[in-house]
């Protein structure tokens, strides 16, 4: 195509969605090429997925954690039985209905091939998704975004939180959204002296330039997505803060907003070193808003649930033994979630390699048998449909998964 | 003022060409063309990127050639350097300090910013500090209060919380209205920038138990007495400190198997190792992730460092003799016999005089005060004096204020400001007298920096890449118009009782736009210099505060 046409093209098409706002998408068919959506929520700070999904069959597990096992199905603050071998944290009780319906899997010892027991380390490599390699510049999602059919504008991935996160960052333009309340507010901008005046100061092709454009669209897009829920709580007291509600902005704004296709979360409070607790305490005080976070966004998605994937993960797992203060240091091993209408649900993935003592990596954790990037790049493939060309761009070098995984619903 | 622009995105795809690499002004130009090549991969990310960009980023990487080479690459002028040093040594001029900078000399500005016990605290800002009288309590004493509204709160839960919550918002308020006060009004600005520097770097996070009464101790104590002094001692009053000991998990750590006197049929009480601190300590204070040691080493230097807790009742540090491990331990190379204390002190001796140490502690301040990609050299030359001074930190910080990189004119304006550098020099420049810290707090919530708000022990980062996005673009846009306007309450308590006070907090006073100009003179580019001219006056002041320039230093 030739560029000034091409160019021309964007900017009217551009113009014309800040100019009509939302009815332009409510009346538009949905665009085919980001009709597929996912959502990637890091737990940071490398959550006790033995805690999580618990392997209530095996005694090893029971023997090893005299204080803070989650007890057998059954018992009081017992674990709910998955498939009579693991369970699911008590705290995690809103999730049950999606595992009836096979809208919910989890892939046991998956993790990184990198050894590394660094927080900081393990998530840049998840972010990166190049373990091992600390010099890669940008985030797989936005690699991910760069290889996708379809044209791309700089809300097709978004984030929540006032920072750009690592998995985002590189070539592709990606926009953040306010966390909480603050989300779809107006803001001194939206006064057209002050937006126009800021707008002259910005008009440039500089990267604080872009910054500052693709903010203005993102913003108009939330405000006009948002815009029924900013009026109810008007009316009302403030809105809480917290992951149910980011959930549920992210549902709204991508049920509403067709040009959105992938979303990125992030949770912290996991690093459980003391006081951890059981079916009740530390642990459990944090996985109940994100069983709630994650039931919000499959029911407020509405249909486009069918037509996601949200994947949970973290940067690691942790040890197998409870330490000297009912707690868990840094390990290996995790689980790693997977929701949406489109994936193998009610089903425990992965091949589970057991906690007897041998198995053990480094005597310690739990061992890995599924590299994370295996799963993630199932579902780049199954169900985003990147052609497999690509694959090698977004995971370079990622080895072949010996036993095969069938994680999407043929 | 190019440099202004730099993208924070990945490196470049330039590949250096024999030109490039001996080109006499490399470094400079190199930098252009990668911040030009990067403007372009941005502005080629909103479109197809299929064929079109292959002869888009050719066609414009030439341009940029051409463009690069005639720009001068001159020194600093005069009123460049102090800005330079006003920017990095401080958190920006405040009206009249560029005038003085340049009247005293920047070289002997730096040494005096070295030795801040030679310059005195202006009367207005010690009445201000000694109102605060929560951070002059003793943590003996604010343990105990703490210990007192729990305990209430057994007895009668409605009112006990109530005491707990009310004395952990005053003890928080007046510690951060201290940290600020003096970041906006001391002039031993280094001081302050390194009392930041280093409580990030070790870091502790207020909102975890104890620490919320902890924390005014452990800046007072353990931070600020050695900012500028020896790392060994900084290392030291840290390991010691019972924030980080509670911050950290060690404060609970003990060897395999020990049994505590009085159970109490407390099944919860501690009884073995944890790994947290031992980890932290190598990969984050001292040696840094690629420092050299195995999971064995974490785990020897916590059977080390086990016993090392605090009194919680007098609020310091004890050796608790009956928690440590007493067997002999092979760490980093090193046989250790059973030695008690004294194992932890060696430990910490090796950690400090470690040429990893050396190399991670010169990366991260050659990252803070020059460059987000600090040039290797200059880390290098920085490590070597680490090490020879024997972790003499204002010996480091001389070498690096009088480095050639510091000084080089591609590093003049190119470091983004991280919110707590924007919202202080923001208020510095505009001259705020500053009662009233609450606006000041939530902006730096809302700007993702909350003080003392950091949850994870590797304290915040202080890249372009880290802080610029767009959310946080619109944000700092917001907080400059609402200061620019004098619509934030800072000059007045707002109390909801006193119907003077209210009406106070509502006489807004706009920050004079021509005052604000001159003191920003040789700070703006032309282009902004001009957008702001064109605009009506009353929006002068917040095109100023709110520009790219400004958001630099």
């Amino acid at each position: 195509m030739d560029r000034r046409k091409f160019i021309q093209a964007a900017t009217l098409s551009g113009m014309g969605l800040i100019a009509v706002g939302k009815s332009a998408w409510a009346a538009r068919s949905v665009e085919p090429a980001t009709e597929r959506k996912l959502i990637v929520v890091l737990l940071r700070g490398a959550v006790d997925g033995l805690n999580v999904v618990i392997p209530h069959g095996d005694p090893n597990y029971y023997q090893m954690r005299p204080t803070i096992a989650v007890p057998r199905p059954g018992q009081e603050d017992g674990a709910i039985d998955l498939d009579g071998y693991f369970g699911l944290h008590p705290a995690l009780i809103s999730l049950q209905p999606l595992w009836q319906q096979g809208k919910l899997a989890f892939v046991q010892a998956a993790g990184s091939p990198d050894p590394t027991r660094s927080h900081f380390d393990a998530q840049d490599f998840m972010e990166s998704g190049t373990p091992g390699r600390k010099a890669t510049a940008d985030g797989w999602m936005n690699r991910l975004l760069g290889n996708l059919p379809g044209v791309s504008t700089p809300t097709r991935a978004i984030s929540v939180g006032p920072v750009m996160p690592r998995i985002l960052s590189g070539h592709m333009a990606t926009t953040n959204i306010a966390s909480g309340a603050a989300a779809g507010r107006p803001g001194v901008l939206d006064r057209p002296a002050i937006g126009t005046a800021f707008s002259k100061l910005y008009q440039g092709q500089d990267a604080m330039s872009h910054a500052y454009r693709d903010a203005q669209q993102a913003h108009l897009e939330v405000m006009s997505s948002l815009e029924d829920e900013m009026r109810n709580a008007d009316n009302g007291a403030p809105p809480p803060n917290g992951f149910p509600v980011d959930a549920s902005h992210v549902a709204r704004l991508m049920r509403n907003n067709p040009r959105i296709q992938l979303a990125f979360m992030a949770l912290g409070g996991w690093d459980t070193h003391a006081n951890e607790g059981a079916g009740k305490g530390q642990l459990a005080n944090h996985l109940s808003p994100l069983g709630q976070g994650l039931a919000t966004l499959a029911r407020e998605l509405g249909p486009t649930f069918d037509d996601t994937t949200i994947v949970v993960m973290s940067e690691f797992g942790r040890t197998v033994r409870q330490n000297g203060n009912n707690g868990t240091d840094h390990g290996h091993g995790n689980v790693m979630w997977l929701l949406g209408g489109r994936i193998a649900g009610g089903k425990v993935h992965g091949d589970w390699p057991g906690l007897d003592e041998n198995r053990l990596y480094e005597g310690r954790d739990l061992a890995v048998t599924t590299d994370f990037r295996t799963v993630l790049a199932q579902v780049a493939e199954r169900h985003l449909q990147l052609p497999d060309t690509r694959l090698e761009q977004i995971f370079p070098a990622l080895p072949r998964q010996v036993k095969p995984l069938n994680l999407m619903r043929v | 003022m190019l440099a202004v622009f730099a993208a924070g995105t990945s490196a470049s795809a330039m590949a250096e060409t024999d030109w490039a690499k001996h080109h006499p002004r490399r470094h400079e130009v190199n930098k252009r063309l990668n911040n030009q090549n990067r403007r372009i991969h941005q502005r080629v990310r909103t479109e197809e990127r299929i064929h079109l960009k292959r002869h888009f980023v050719l066609i414009v990487g030439v341009l940029a050639c051409v463009i690069a080479l005639p720009a001068p690459a001159a020194e600093l002028t005069g009123q460049q350097r102090a800005l330079h040093v006003l920017n990095r040594l401080a958190y920006g001029p405040r009206p009249g300090d560029v005038a003085q900078v340049m009247r005293m000399g920047v070289d002997q500005y730096i040494d005096e910013q070295l030795h801040p016990e030679r310059i005195v605290l202006p009367a207005s800002l010690n009445r201000q500090l000694a109102n605060l009288s929560a951070i002059k309590k003793s943590d003996r004493d604010l343990i105990a209060e703490f210990r007192d509204a729990a305990k209430e709160a057994k007895q009668d839960p409605e009112r006990g919380k109530q005491e707990r919550r009310e004395l952990v918002k005053q003890i928080a308020l007046q510690t951060a209205a201290a940290r600020l006060s003096r970041a906006i009004d001391s002039p031993r600005q280094l001081e302050e920038v390194m009392v930041d520097f280093w409580f990030n770097h070790f870091n502790v996070f207020e909102g975890k138990g104890l620490d919320r009464v902890l924390i005014a101790g452990y800046e007072r104590e353990a931070i600020r007495p050695h900012v500028l002094g020896r790392f060994r001692d900084l290392l030291g009053a840290t390991a010691t400190h019972p924030a980080m000991l509670f911050y950290l998990d060690n404060w609970q750590s003990t060897a395999p198997g020990f049994k505590p006197l009085f159970r109490g049929g407390n099944k919860q009480a501690p009884s073995g190792l944890n790994e947290n601190y031992a980890r932290e300590l190598m990969e984050l204070h001292t040696l840094g992730v690629d420092g050299g040691y195995t999971q064995k080493d974490v785990t020897e230097l916590a059977r080390i460092l086990t016993g090392w807790t605090f009194d919680p009742r007098e609020g310091s540090f004890r050796f608790a003799e009956r928690r440590h491990d007493q067997g002999d331990k092979t760490w980093m190379g090193h046989s250790i016999n059973a030695n008690g204390q004294a194992e932890g002190e060696f430990a910490l001796d090796e950690l400090a005089k470690s040429p990893a140490t050396a190399r991670h502690i010169s990366y991260k301040l050659a990252q803070y005060f020059v460059a987000d990609q600090p040039p290797p050299h200059l880390v290098e030359q920085l490590a070597r004096r680490f090490t020879q001074s024997g972790g003499d930190i204002r010996a480091v910080l001389n070498t690096l204020f009088h480095s050639p990189e510091f000084w080089d004119p591609a590093n003049y304006g190119g470091k983004f400001k991280t919110p707590y550098q924007y919202v202080l020099s923001a208020l510095r420049a505009s001259d705020a007298h500053v009662v009233n810290y609450l606006p000041v707090l939530g902006a730096l919530r809302q700007l993702g920096m909350p003080l003392y708000g950091c949850q994870t022990p590797d304290g915040y980062k202080n890249t372009q890449e880290a802080w610029l996005n767009p959310d946080a673009l619109t944000r700092r846009i917001n907080f400059a118009t609402a200061l620019a306007a004098g619509r934030l309450p800072l000059s007045t308590i707002p109390d909801r009782d006193n119907a003077h006070a209210m009406e106070q907090a509502k006489n807004f006073t706009p920050v004079d736009a021509k005052v604000l100009a001159a003191t920003l003179d040789g700070l703006l580019s032309e282009q902004t210099r001009a957008s702001v001219a064109a605009a009506d006056s009353r929006l002068q002041s917040a095109l100023m505060l709110g520009s790219p320039d400004f958001m630099h230093h």
